[in-house]
């Protein structure tokens, strides 16, 4: 399997990581490499089998509902860039 | 006297209960070594006033009589951890100066114990890495150096391994009595084994992930680094426990692990899984290897020749799995909550994620970012991230039928020893080099077993090399058992 | 009233140039689900809450949390699916479905998209004008809801709220069944008064508590279905009417005018009446779902799901018939005493108190008297001054013909005022009703003798009259005469 350049771009922009144009080919050829060696499962035959879901058998345990977490604003906030009276505040937004 | 830095754990609790030296001493002894050995790099953060109040009281503690599993015990504690109103970096820059106003559960079982916390340990960034290259705060440079032809000591800096790099280098220096240490795919075992030291990754589920650093949410789990097996399995003891914080927790009792240790192994049969025999494997490697069996079977124990027919298999689903896990953990790093935050000027919201990610990350995080992006983009999810979840399930399988016949498994930790700085990162040479590395470990990791690795040897060259010991689910006491019985065999003494 | 079968069943049309186009929409509502605290946290949900007061570091995605799942949102989803009739799901999974937003916090939501906890069912619904149609329910599945981000406090800035963050919300998506604007109205309005009564969600659209994506396509009747848009949280039952009309007239212009309908996300402005394109949701479309590696998957037994069957309240399409059936009630009063569940509750409650068989004189009272008092007052059911017991004691009184009717006005009116038992207020306003023949019978001695002229006109045949001495005798006796026995004795005193 080999990536070209315009799959790296659309990648590169659904993991929101900018990537200088001159970083394209190279990276083309670096995930091209590892997907290329991937492939290799292809070749497992895994007619009937399900997807492991628990890796160690367990299940799953349900929280009683009650008010146990929260009114904790300035813990939230204390490591926010920028908070501006009780939100976080990013660049403007346009729905 | 030997110096306080060089006994074990097990020896530091005798010694403080002795009134031999009080936990302050111990501590400030350790503190000193940290400071004399900086140029390794094994710290992010350095806590000597947090170290010297927790050992003022361990002493308390110690005059009462109200002494725990841990109390002065100096450990380090590897930077994935979130630890509450110290920096947490998972040695990455876009988590620098990050405050957490919480403590990692495990971390926590530790602090409850009595253990004293020295700093935060460098590590690969969010521990993605075998080398621990790709730390933002620098590389941990292995303390042991190799031996020329001649016997001199050679002046090439080795890697102290990875993802736990600087866990494995401050314990095998002295500097810390013992570390944390997190597993995804290897990440406790190979840097365990390349410094000369012993590090258990328990069963998936037995240590709480709840304030530890997502990775790969199916495949982390944290586990202790120490100088014995008998002092991690001491560690292994505070570190586990069911946390209802914590989905994927096991809600089972732990036992007292050091108490259990036993190295008697008549009755056990002890599994060869001949498919981990590589052709062009290192001769010292498969030697030891050979050597470790006899070992076991001088302790009792019987060899049985397994197969586990997908384990070729086990590294590329790894690096299908793991990497779609973190490019979605890896998400809420996003400049918006906490951590760095880059907007070009007159940048929208898209913009300042691309130029904090861009520049938060580095190259190593968002290649697997990128990697996992694409595996489960749409139209390849099946043939990817199910099929690898499929091949998951069989590799799996292949160890329940292997325990039909055995007990346990041993196997070498790593391919090799441990190399220079360069020698596997250059992508443009071998983009898999570096992930061959963890050819030994990862089939155990996708299946959530116990395991460990337990200095064995050393290579031509005087470098040590390191015995793995797979377990069944939950049998961590019978991995401790052959991995005691091995060190004393072994008889491990070299030092950096 | 008429039946119409599912599917292609309205007879509404868009009339375009090139002829009538009929309309296809699923709504995609998403409800609330009614519990304390999130669906994987322990942060309160109530609304109106300083910003970011009920966020736990969880729901603020610090490094290394991890969710943990509310048992009552199951519950809930469960207890959903069983009164829509649907098939229960006992092994269901969390997914993540990935995309990068300002209120996301996690950069992905954990929802469920491979396996839903509720599969297939239907709901009843019947529009103003009385046309019945069965919509089908494709899917329940439970999921976090996105924060809130404040786009108007700040000229180059967004604020982000995350106190709603990880609030549980029960996505219930509908399959294309509805064809019209009115259909999709009485969809969403049916739903909201099944949700309310089986207690798993307020319905409270105002506040946000049931949201619909509004997805609609276009074709010529008999067509295969054309390209859809989804118009996102549309949050009354009119705007979704109109949101359907007019994107569906927007897709008719468009086709019509040469153009194509593309498949993208769009905005309701209440204001202008339109939709328009969502831009900050053009490039989200490859969601790269996967199943959530924090969780396990969700099972449950027989016994659960009987559990949560034998907790539902009897339902508004069972409750209307036997208001009809068993209690008398006529078809119109049932209807709107079932059509909200507090009505309902409150009519069961003065019914607890009077016995059955003032059943109906309870309904036509409520339905008349005590909703004109409330909306004079302009407040619900729920805050009546009067309580159902007061409301009981007074219908008994009207019963027992110790007041009558009229009197019965006075007495409301007064309980309003005071707040006083109904019998203490006629015993100290003197308002019991007289049957005392002698008293009455004075009373017409009198009257008969102060018109002697309209006894006579009477008595020759002019019977109209008897009406004019029927008002006298009352006004009289102060309205409080029993009109009964003031009928009998007139006719005798006249004969
Ligand atoms: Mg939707
Ligand atoms: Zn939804």
């Amino acid at each position: 399997m080999s990536v070209d350049d315009a799959t790296v771009r659309k990648i590169a922009r659904l993991a929101r990581i900018g990537i200088a144009e001159a970083q394209v080919p190279a990276l083309a050829g670096e995930l091209s490499a590892i997907l290329g060696w991937i492939e290799q499962l292809g070749e497992v035959d895994t007619t009937g089998i399900a997807p492991m879901t628990a890796v160690i058998p367990n299940h799953l345990a349900w929280r009683v509902d009650a008010i146990t977490d929260g009114d904790k604003q300035a813990a939230v906030l204390a490591n926010a860039p920028d908070a501006t009276s009780g939100f976080f505040a990013v660049p403007k937004v346009i729905e | 006297m030997m110096s306080l830095t060089d006994l074990t754990i097990a020896g530091m609790k005798a010694g403080l209960a002795n009134r031999d030296f009080t936990a302050v001493e111990l501590t400030e002894a350790h503190l000193a070594a940290m400071a004399a050995a900086r140029h390794l790099n094994a710290f992010i953060t350095e806590t000597p006033e947090i170290a010297r109040a927790q050992a003022a009281a361990a002493d308390a503690a110690l005059a009462k009589g109200e002494a725990k599993a841990l109390t002065g015990i100096p450990l380090g504690i590897k930077d994935l951890f979130c630890t509450k109103g110290v920096q947490t970096t998972a040695a990455s820059k876009i988590l620098e100066g990050f405050i957490p106003p919480y403590e990692s559960t495990v971390s926590g079982n530790l602090f409850a114990d009595g253990a004293v916390m020295l700093g935060k340990l460098n590590l690969d960034e969010f521990a993605m890495g075998s080398s621990n290259e790709t730390s933002a705060y620098g590389k941990v440079i292995s303390p042991w150096k190799a031996k020329n032809p001649d016997g001199t000591r050679s002046n090439r800096e080795l890697v102290p391994g990875g993802s736990s790099g600087g866990s494995a280098a401050a314990v095998s220096a002295r500097l810390v009595a013992g570390a944390t240490g997190t597993d995804t795919g290897g990440s406790i075992r190979q840097p365990a084994a390349f410094v000369g030291i012993a590090g258990i990754k328990p069963t998936y589920g037995r240590c709480s992930r709840w304030g530890v650093v997502a990775f790969a949410s199916s495949l982390d789990q944290a586990g202790p680094m120490a100088r014995t097996v008998e002092d991690c399995a001491i560690l292994l003891t505070s570190m586990c426990g069911y946390d209802a914080k914590d989905s994927t927790s096991l809600d089972l009792p732990v036992p007292d692990f050091a108490a259990a240790l036993n190295a008697d192994l008549r009755g056990k049969r002890i599994g060869v899984p001949r498919e981990y025999r590589l052709d062009g494997m290192d001769p010292t490697i498969a030697a030891l290897w050979d050597q470790g069996l006899e070992w076991l079977k001088a302790a009792g124990a019987t060899i049985v020749d397994v197969s586990l027919p997908h384990t070729k298999y086990a590294l590329p689903a790894y690096y299908i799995i793991a990497p779609a896990e973190a490019s979605s953990n890896l998400a809420r790093y996003d400049g918006v909550r906490y951590g760095l935050r880059v907007t070009p000027p007159g940048g929208n919201l898209a913009d300042m994620y691309s130029a904090t990610r861009a520049e938060g990350f580095g190259a190593e995080v968002k290649r697997r970012i990128m990697i996992g992006t694409y595996v489960l983009s749409a139209g390849f999810y099946d043939a990817y991230y199910t099929q690898a979840q499929k091949v998951r399930a069989l590799i799996a399988r292949d160890f329940e039928r292997a325990w039909e016949v055995c007990d346990l498994l041993l196997t070498p930790t790593a391919p090799s020893a441990a190399f220079a700085f360069g020698e596997k990162s250059d992508l443009r040479a071998d983009p898999l080099a570096m992930y061959l590395n963890d050819v030994f470990t990862v089939p155990s990791s996708l299946a959530g077993l116990p395991a460990m690795s337990v200095p064995a040897g050393l290579s031509a060259d005087g470098l040590p090399l390191g015995l793995q010991i797979i377990g069944k689910p939950l049998d961590e006491a019978g991995v401790l058992g052959a991995g005691l019985a091995i060190e004393r065999a072994a008889m491990f003494t070299a030092r950096p | 009233m008429t039946y119409i079968d599912n599917g292609s069943h309205s007879s509404f049309r868009i009339k375009g140039a090139t002829g009538d186009w009929e309309i296809v929409v699923g709504l995609e509502v998403h409800a609330q689900v009614t519990a304390q605290s999130k669906l994987f946290s322990g942060a309160a949900t109530a609304f109106g809450a300083q910003p970011n007061s009920q966020v736990s570091l969880v729901d603020a995605a610090m490094p290394g949390m991890l969710p943990v799942v509310n048992g009552e949102c199951i519950r809930q989803a469960v207890r959903t699916g069983l009164a829509l009739g649907a098939q229960i799901h006992k092994w269901s999974r969390f997914d993540r479905k990935n995309y990068f937003y300002a209120d996301l916090p996690q950069g992905y939501q954990i929802s469920q998209l491979y396996h839903p906890i509720v599969g297939e069912g239907t709901l009843e619904v019947e529009t103003d004008d009385g046309i019945r149609s069965t919509v089908g329910i494709e899917r329940i599945h439970l999921e976090q809801d996105a924060g809130k981000s404040v786009h108007d406090l700040h000229p180059t800035q967004s604020f982000v709220d995350l106190n709603r963050s990880g609030c549980a919300l029960m996505e219930i998506v509908s399959k294309p069944d509805i064809r019209s604007p009115a259909e999709a109205g009485a969809y969403v309005a049916a739903l909201r008064q099944l949700l309310r009564y089986v207690g798993s969600c307020d319905g409270n659209m105002d506040e946000g508590s049931m949201r619909a994506d509004v997805n609609v396509s276009v074709r010529k009747p008999g067509d295969g279905f054309g390209t859809r848009t989804e118009t996102k949280n549309v949050n009354s039952v009119r705007f979704i009417m109109q949101a359907v009309e007019v994107e569906a007239k927007r897709q008719v212009e468009l086709i019509e005018t040469g153009g194509t309908v593309v498949q993208e996300t769009r905005l309701f402005d209440p204001n202008s009446g339109t939709t328009r394109s969502m831009r900050s949701k053009e490039d989200a479309h490859d969601y790269r779902y996967f199943p959530d590696p924090d969780l396990l998957p969700v099972e449950f037994d027989d016994a659960f799901v009987a559990e949560c069957r034998a907790s539902l309240p009897e339902l508004p399409v069972a409750k209307r018939a036997r208001y009809i059936e068993t209690l008398g009630i006529s078809a119109y009063n049932a209807g709107v005493l079932t059509a909200d569940v507090e009505t309902a509750r409150y009519f069961e409650a003065v019914l607890a108190d009077t016995g059955p068989a003032l059943a109906t004189a309870a309904a036509n009272w409520l339905t008349s008297e005590l909703f004109g008092v409330l909306k004079k007052l302009g407040v619900g059911i729920e805050a009546s001054p009067v309580d159902p017991a007061r409301a009981a004691a007074l219908l008994g009184l009207i019963a027992s013909g110790k007041i009558s009717n009229s009197i019965g006005k006075q007495v409301l009116e007064a309980m309003v005022e005071t707040g006083d038992e109904p019998a203490a207020i006629v015993a100290a306003r003197g308002l019991e009703q007289v049957s005392d023949t002698g008293a009455i019978d004075a009373a017409i001695a009198a009257i008969i003798a102060a018109n002697a002229d309209k006894v006579d006109q009477y008595r020759a045949g002019k019977e109209a009259l008897f009406g004019f001495f029927v008002g006298q005798t009352m006004k009289a006796m102060a309205g409080k005469a029993n009109p009964g026995v003031v009928n009998e004795r007139l006719k005798a005193a006249l004969a």
